[in-house]
């Protein structure tokens, strides 16, 4: 039963209101309490995070190595973590090449690392993304505007476990002299997924 | 518990079905791949799901083509797997 997670978000968010309903109407949680853990979750995730890392490792090959080795252990360099939700979790990044190219995708559900890369956009969590993008790669990016040359690999990886994923895309041609606040601005949260460039 | 698999080795995933949560993507199921990396362990959700005691078992990161999965296509899909799905694929006879 790996599909459970299907059905439309909307009755989703109503089973979730109705259960903290009940949460609150047993004094088990507190309105405010939820809303501040969420608050305090969010405010501090975003694309720009991940773009930072990216930056950074374009420019900083020991960074870059150091984060493609263990990205966990990485992203306190940058004032990052992957906290705030339930418990931390364990990040891998997977660098693009001129003959390799990495998608991420969760496909039991909608796994994603929230800290670095800001809340999923819609279509992540779509059924369509989630159950195509593992079969056809090349056609979903091609549906996104992206094409990518017939000599790169694709490899996609499923956060079907612990692990949350993140691309480092590869640098833009003519950014040499960009420095670090420029290359980080380039950088979109569809390029950290693999949907896009960069 | 000491990891049955370390990278490079080629595992093949259980082709059983459960009736509860599990986190082997059914498209895996049966397939046989290879081991990227150790991620770390991890309390199986497959009991974990059903409050059952589940002590933290090793986890991996198991790349398969796409040909395998699905019959056709250059690519590959790296699914994280728990110990429990994976058996050597060396063992395994008929498939």
């Amino acid at each position: 039963m790996s599909g459970d997670h299907i059905g439309p978000a909307a009755t989703l968010a109503a089973q979730v209101r109705h259960l903290e309903g009940l949460l609150e109407q047993r004094g088990l949680v507190d309105a405010t309490e939820l809303d501040r853990a969420l608050e305090a979750f969010l405010s501090g995730s975003s694309p720009a995070n991940g773009a930072r890392l990216v930056a950074r490792a374009w420019l900083d090959e020991e960074f870059r190595s150091r984060l493609l080795a263990d990205a966990t252990v990485a992203l306190p360099e940058l004032g990052l973590s992957m906290g705030g939700g339930l418990q931390e979790q364990r990040l891998k990044v997977v660098e693009n090449t001129e003959d390799s190219h990495n998608v991420i995708v969760c496909t039991l559900c909608s796994c994603y690392p929230i800290a670095l890369l800001g809340p999923s956009p819609t279509w992540y969590k779509s059924e369509a993304y989630r159950s195509r993008v593992v079969r056809d790669p090349r056609g979903v990016l091609r549906e996104f505007g992206f094409v990518l040359g017939p000599a790169a690999a694709i490899n996609v990886w499923d956060s079907s476990a612990e692990s949350r994923y993140m691309v480092l895309p590869r640098r833009p041609a003519g950014s040499e002299d960009a420095d670090e606040q420029s290359l980080a601005a380039r950088v979109t949260r569809n390029g950290l997924i693999g949907v896009a460039p960069v | 518990m000491a990891e049955r698999f370390g990278p490079g080795d080629r595992v093949q995933a259980s082709r059983t079905d459960p009736p509860y949560h599990t986190r082997l993507p059914r498209y895996a199921r049966g397939a046989i791949g290879t081991v990227m990396e150790r991620q770390g362990r991890y309390p199986l959700p497959d009991r974990s799901a059903r409050s059952l005691p589940a002590e933290p078992e090793p986890v991996y990161a198991v790349r398969f083509t796409a040909r395998e999965l699905f019959g056709a296509g250059d690519h590959t899909v790296t699914v994280d797997l728990w110990e429990s799905y994976l058996r050597p694929a060396a063992l395994e006879g008929n498939r």
